[in-house]
């Protein structure tokens, strides 16, 4: 059904009882042409693109849990592109103009707000390093400008700019087309989306193992709702795209930490744009139901918990108070960790691997829910064609034994 | 917070007297300029990020300042053992995934 005003009338005066269901649930069949295993938005929109521009049908996404209750429902849901490096410009800018014309192009409200991410600046050197992002992203087309405090305070009334701070706010980078989406919904949106053009997508179906033939080449997958067979895989977990390579035999240069998030109880409007600042780490913005979404810091230590230490999410709250003392008497309602895959350079892998037919697209840590449809659109261009797209071909596995690291501690701004 | 026992102070200390240094054994190539350039990849960046147990290097920097090494559970985050640095990871078996 695609969804209209007509669409919304009708269903209104039915009293929305006979609204279908968003995904068809299939059974597994016995064998597809490709199989993505993670069902999260970049899975999901992988299988959307293979399937929308690669004319590849008979694919599933393979997911342990349900759609969006891994890191697609944990993110901060943050939106936005001003990195330094030009290979990374190029795989998030993409993504910005892409969720510009995501709802359209799903037929589903993803909730894109482009509110304005505002960085702040709290030292000399965040003024040198922010001014230096500013005009290496004008330079590649890319919108981000320099506020003084004041104008930093105009954009965001009840930011605090006292001199008196410990470590007061000299300025900000602000990208006015960054913003924030509905997470849940981008991956419903893809899930949904992609089922119509007749991509099966099976919840509760963990992958056990990954089958090779005598060649080495992958010929399927053995989950917890039967044995798949599938020519080509592609791995997309996120967190557990290690513990998955593995079963192939592939070691991964990556490692698992949990990154911490918490939500207030929901107030009036009060926080018109997304605040971050790297110094004292906080990351905060205003969901539509008025709860502050507040990204903290991740554990130091590799973890598969999904919780962490409680004293992160404090260091941030300490931060987040300083910086609006209005929000010092709010109470915090659920705080949680996401399991992220850190890269030594902190930028994606995206790719081919050793194992022929076998694809991976993993190491965004902190920072994947931005470039979902970017990520999306050129891994299922890489599973297609069996080559890497060429904005990912630097992402590739291999720059790690030829040292072509893509240093981008930016990635994430917070700092590693 | 973890709490974590050097094995040279012998007493459990919150996990902010401690700095987290990695996956523990993996030993450096002893001459670096023999080694190809995949063993040097394998060396420096690849790692076993297990899904269960996790033999891991500390460093008790707000105390005696040494390393020692850790079998932690990464599932439940329970530490099972401390030792020194240098000493063997001791065999404690595989624990049940998700278990304690």
């Amino acid at each position: 059904m695609r969804f209209s005003l007509f669409s919304l009338a009708r269903q209104a005066l039915g009293g929305h009882a006979r609204w279908p269901a968003q995904w068809r649930s299939p059974e597994p069949k016995a064998a597809y042409d490709a199989v993505i295993v993670g069902g999260g938005g970049h899975g999901l929109g992988t299988a959307y693109h293979l399937a929308k521009e690669h004319g590849l049908r008979n694919i599933a996404v393979l997911e342990k849990g349900w759609l969006g209750g891994g890191n697609a429902g944990r993110n901060s849901t943050i939106i936005r592109s001003h990195h330094p490096r030009g290979e990374t410009e190029a795989t998030h800018q993409p993504s910005v103009k892409l969720w510009e014309t995501l709802s359209d192009e799903l037929n589903y409200n993803v909730m894109y707000s482009p509110r304005g991410v505002m960085m702040l600046a709290h030292t000399v050197h965040d003024i040198q390093v922010f001014k230096r992002h500013v005009h290496a992203n004008r330079l590649a087309g890319i919108d981000n400008e320099w506020l003084t405090p004041e104008a930093a305070k105009d954009f965001c009334p009840p930011l605090n700019i006292s001199p008196k701070l410990r470590y007061p706010v000299l300025g900000a980078a602000l990208q006015r087309r960054g913003g924030t989406a509905r997470h849940d919904a981008v991956a419903w949106g893809y899930a949904r989306a992609a089922s119509a053009l007749g991509v099966d997508i099976i919840e509760n179906a963990e992958v056990t193992a990954i089958r090779r033939d005598a060649s080495g080449a992958v010929e399927g997958v053995e989950t917890t709702r039967g044995v798949i067979k599938a020519k080509k895989v592609g791995v997309v977990a996120a967190g557990h795209t290690s513990v998955l390579m593995g079963m192939a035999g592939v070691r991964m240069p990556l490692e698992s930490y949990p990154l911490q998030a918490l939500v207030s109880e929901p107030v009036k409007p009060v926080l018109p744009c997304v605040v971050m600042s790297n110094t004292v780490h906080a990351y905060v913005s205003q969901s539509d139901k008025g709860e502050l979404v507040i990204g903290a810091g991740t554990d130091v230590y590799t973890s598969y918990s999904q919780t962490g230490g409680l004293h992160v999410s404090a260091h941030t709250l300490d931060a987040i108070c300083d910086l609006f003392p209005t929000f010092r008497r709010m109470r915090m309602m659920r705080n949680w960790g996401g399991i992220v895959d850190v890269t030594p350079d902190r930028s994606p892998i995206i790719g081919l691997t050793p194992v022929p037919g076998l694809y991976v697209n993993c190491g965004w840590g902190t920072g994947g829910f931005k470039a979902t449809p970017g990520s999306a659109f050129v891994f299922a261009a890489t599973m297609a064609r069996g080559e890497p797209h060429p904005v990912a071909a630097p992402f590739s596995l291999e720059r790690f034994t030829t040292g072509r690291l893509i240093d981008e501690a930016a990635a994430a701004a917070v700092a590693h | 917070m973890l709490l974590i026992t050097c094995p040279y102070c012998c007493t459990a200390r919150p996990e902010s007297e401690f700095r987290y240094s990695g996956e523990a054994h993996i030993a450096r190539p002893l001459e670096p300029a023999t080694v190809s350039d995949d063993d040097w990849a394998a060396f420096l960046y690849m790692r076993t990020n297990p899904k269960g147990l996790h033999a891991e290097r500390w460093r008790h920097i707000h105390g005696c300042g040494r390393f020692f090494n850790t079998l932690r559970n990464t599932v439940t985050d329970q530490i099972l053992k401390t030792y020194p640095a240098g000493t063997p990871r001791p065999d404690l078996g595989a624990p049940a995934e998700g278990g304690r």
